[in-house]
């Protein structure tokens, strides 16, 4: 193409070129959401065979047979680490980002597209790394999407712990890999690449969302990507970090190598895997607050509080990952500290919570499906949240730790609450790919049915964790049989989780649908503020990013970004003293 | 609450009511932020359309944000304050200080996919380990070295037997992977983790018997890791103790699982 300079300009770049092979973010965006199409069908589809043979243990699979105890571990591996790597973090991280972010802070081209490009083929390899998993000798990795070491740093531990285990690590080295790169590319955009007029007071709070968690992607997949190289090095060049002297497998003694400690890959993992949770879920808070904004036509609340809220708990984010490890053994003043830091959290969480819920009750709620989508983020964040001071405290997670209770817990916070905000954010920008709107009436059945089946599936399984049920279980049977009062709750949850399941098709369908036969969106379809809406490719940055609601001078109910206020005016929107938070 | 299992151990009352009132809070504030979210989707179906002519929008009053961000905000701070300081004593008691003198010791070794048991005997020192001896099949699955001294009376079990009524100082350790300890009827779980002794303090009160679970992901076998604490009383305990000590390593332990080392690998 260089060779014929009259043709590059033109469109008649072939598709592969235009959409594919190409360093536009927004074709990017396209490819990153089909990885995550592609990984939370396959991620539900395995939560779907825990369900049931968590339920009907004795009926086969078609294609397949009975699943073995081996096979149900690594079923639930690999939907841990399909759903919280690229599903969680890809779509919310990588996608959404390469979406709208650098139209939101008013420029059409990211600081270093080539680097964004080249994260996004690395982390495809890494996905088709993770999937190799499934069809090496012994299978997929059985030691969960943990994978604390001498459990995954010795092949004789386990089926699956061999090749399945080293298709793990290398999907996660090269995850690390793009997770930086991407992130970076990021950083550097907001910082560099803002268009005229966009302060960093004038960023949409999903731009405040991304830059925190970009911060926290590159500090925690760093320490991520150092723990899964000295892994590597435990499995194949004889190193110790992991593994301590006098180690037995199967009773045979382990000879030679240094004394290491697992702990420290608990260290390592969960200083990566605690700001992950912020990762997967900040991006999300930024858009609720946004959309709030947006379905109820009045401004933020308390905007600067909220940027400020979001750093918080980027900040603390990074000092609380002890909290994982109140039952390690660690030192217990330790676990007192880590208690501490997690409770503080918790406070600019709330406070986030509070001025969503006080925004609710500012204007009309337009309940299009995006809103309701929102509604649902919120309603998860709650309830999936409020479990969270009951878990910081050393004392009681003595007993909840690795039960259903924290499944329930992390399920609802970070997976629900994650994924309805993903839906929120994919309804809402969905007009921008195809200049649809997806359809509404399909759009509320999804959401009223997967509220109703997030909720069946998630909240029974608080009271298997109080009843002492622990993760990982093939089965309820063994030698001790207390659990047999808990099977018709789990019956109750499998069910739930197939109607959850089963309205996802609604959705599939509908994203399929209406990108040819939705309703035509036309310029601005949510009469929108931020600049992702708008009809000027270099747009100049004149205001607030929230301005919904009468305004002065004003005929409509809100004043884009790109738009000046009316003359009288123009200095400053709002008379002094009168400026909504 | 009723979904606990029942309680054995002395430190379990206070965790039972520490619970108790987190889960009730946490569960009220859950209700009403959620009657909030359905109050805010009816009252706005109530709302007239805003009116066609545009007004200015009034900034929230500074009394307003008082009592809808502020104060409640303060209210939850407090609340998660207290929360911690509450339960910071249980954890306390039972984590931050060293045993009791009299404390029953006990060695908890977990392997793939097995808990065992061993009591120092009437020497009260356990005897040495060494990794190269230790042979499952042929009853010595912990690698007891029968040239030390200390280790002749050492009793090696499959059960764990406590005498109710006195504090226990178990030291958790395992042999290849982490493990999870937990005795769901004590309130208590510690990682066994290899290459680290680990520590756990509590009082058993209440006769029973109740299941101990592996809760950390060990293999293939980890479901069925499971294992009986039997609490029995004092003069029970010691007739058990002394119908075994001394002869830990003469005789087989008949009560091993078979299955616990031997059938792992297909």
């Amino acid at each position: 193409m260089n060779a014929e300079p009259a043709h590059s300009a033109a469109p008649s770049h072939g598709f592969l070129r235009r959409r594919v092979f190409t360093t536009e973010h927004r074709a990017l965006a396209v490819l990153y959401l089909l990885i995550g199409l592609a990984a939370v069908i396959v991620g539900t589809l395995l939560s779907l065979v825990i369900r049931i043979h968590r339920v009907w243990p004795t009926v086969p699979f078609p294609l397949y047979g009975i699943l073995r105890p081996e096979d149900y571990l690594a079923v639930v591996t690999m939907h841990g680490t399909l759903m919280v790597f690229f599903v969680l973090t890809v779509v919310p991280q990588s996608a959404f980002p390469n979406l709208v972010l650098a139209e939101q802070i008013g420029t059409r081209r990211m600081a270093f597209p080539r680097l964004n490009a080249t994260a996004f083929w690395i982390t495809l390899a890494s996905f088709l790394a993770l999937l190799a998993a499934f069809f090496v000798p012994q299978g997929a990795p059985i030691s969960g999407w943990t994978s604390y070491p001498p459990f995954s740093a010795i092949a004789a531990t386990g089926p699956g712990q061999g090749a399945g285990m080293d298709c793990w690590l290398a999907s996660i080295a090269l995850f690390c890999i793009a997770a930086v790169a991407s992130s970076a590319n990021f950083l550097a955009t907001i910082v560099a690449r803002r268009g005229p007029g966009m302060t960093f007071g004038r960023l949409p709070l999903t731009v405040w969302s991304w830059l925190t968690s970009s911060a926290l992607t590159v500090i925690a997949f760093s320490a991520l990507f150092g723990a899964a190289l000295m892994l590597f090095a435990d499995r194949h060049f004889g190193t110790s970090f992991f593994i301590p002297a006098g180690e037995v497998i199967n009773g045979i003694a382990r000879s030679g190598g240094a004394s290491g400690s697992p702990m420290l890959w608990l260290h390592l993992f969960w200083f990566f895997g605690h700001p992950e949770v912020y990762i997967s879920i900040l991006p999300g808070m930024g858009l609720a607050s946004a959309l709030l904004a947006n379905f109820t036509r009045r401004p933020v609340l308390g905007y600067r509080f909220m940027v400020i809220a979001t750093l918080m708990i980027g900040f603390l984010g990074l000092g609380v990952w002890g909290h994982h490890m109140f039952v390690s053994g660690m030192n217990p003043y330790a676990g007192t500290a880590f208690g501490l830091t997690t409770i503080a959290i918790a406070v600019p969480s709330s406070a986030e919570v509070l001025t969503w819920l006080a925004m609710l009750f500012r204007g009309r709620l337009r309940l299009s499906t995006p809103m309701l989508f929102t509604l649902g983020f919120i309603s998860f964040f709650i309830s999936g949240g409020l479990t969270g001071p009951i878990l910081a405290q050393p004392a009681l997670d003595a007993y909840l730790h690795n039960t259903f209770f924290v499944v329930a817990h992390f399920h609802l916070v970070m997976a629900m609450a994650g994924v309805f905000s993903l839906f929120a954010g994919i309804y809402y920008w969905y007009p921008l790919l195809t200049g649809r709107l997806m359809n509404e009436m399909l759009g509320k059945a999804h959401f009223w049915i997967s509220l109703i089946g997030a909720y069946g599936t998630f909240f029974p399984m608080h009271l298997a964790g109080l009843a002492g049920e622990p993760r990982h279980y093939a089965q309820l049977a063994g030698p001790v049989e207390s659990f047999p009062s808990l099977i018709p709750v789990e019956r109750g949850i499998t069910f739930a989780a197939l109607t959850l399941a089963a309205a996802q098709l609604i959705f599939l369908f509908n994203v399929f649908r209406s990108a040819r036969h939705g309703d035509r969106a036309g310029e601005n379809p949510w009469r929108a503020t931020t600049h992702e809406w708008s009809p000027d490719l270099h747009p100049i940055t004149r205001g607030e990013p929230y301005v919904y609601g009468p305004y002065p001078g004003g005929t409509k109910d809100f004043l884009p970004q790109w738009e000046l206020a009316a003359p009288a005016t123009s200095a400053q929107p709002y008379p002094s003293g009168a400026k909504p938070e | 609450m009723n979904w606990l299992p029942p309680n054995g151990a002395l430190h379990g009352i206070g965790f039972d009511d520490l619970l108790r009132w987190n889960l009730d809070t946490i569960f009220w504030l859950f209700v009403a932020s959620q009657i909030l979210i359905v109050l805010a989707l009816l009252l706005s179906g109530l709302r007239r359309r805003p009116a066609p002519v545009p007004g200015p929008v009034r900034a929230r009053s500074f009394v307003a944000f008082l009592f809808t961000s502020l104060l409640p905000l303060l209210a939850i701070t407090g609340l998660y304050i207290a929360m911690v300081v509450t339960s910071h004593h249980l954890w306390a008691v039972s984590r931050e200080q060293a045993s009791a003198r009299h404390a029953v010791q006990v060695e908890v070794t977990g392997v793939q996919f097995a808990w065992y048991f061993r009591y120092p005997g009437r020497d009260g020192i356990y005897g040495r380990l060494v990794p190269d001896l230790i042979n499952a099949p042929a009853g010595n699955p912990l690698g007891l070295d029968p040239t030390d001294p200390h280790s002749r009376d050492d009793i090696v079990s499959p059960v764990l037997v406590l005498p109710a009524g006195r504090p226990v100082d178990l030291r958790l350790r395992a042999q290849d992977v982490i493990h999870g300890f937990f005795i769901p009827g004590m309130r208590l779980k510690q990682d066994a983790i290899p290459g680290m002794i680990g520590h756990l303090q509590f009082t058993p009160e209440v006769p029973g018997v109740y299941p101990i679970l592996c809760t950390q992901v060990c293999g293939l076998g980890h479901a069925r890791m499971q294992a009986r604490l039997r609490v029995v009383t004092p003069s029970e305990f010691q007739q058990w103790l002394a119908a075994r000590e001394g002869f830990a390593l003469s005789t087989p332990i008949a009560e091993v699982p078979a299955q616990s080392a031997m059938e792992e690998r297909p």
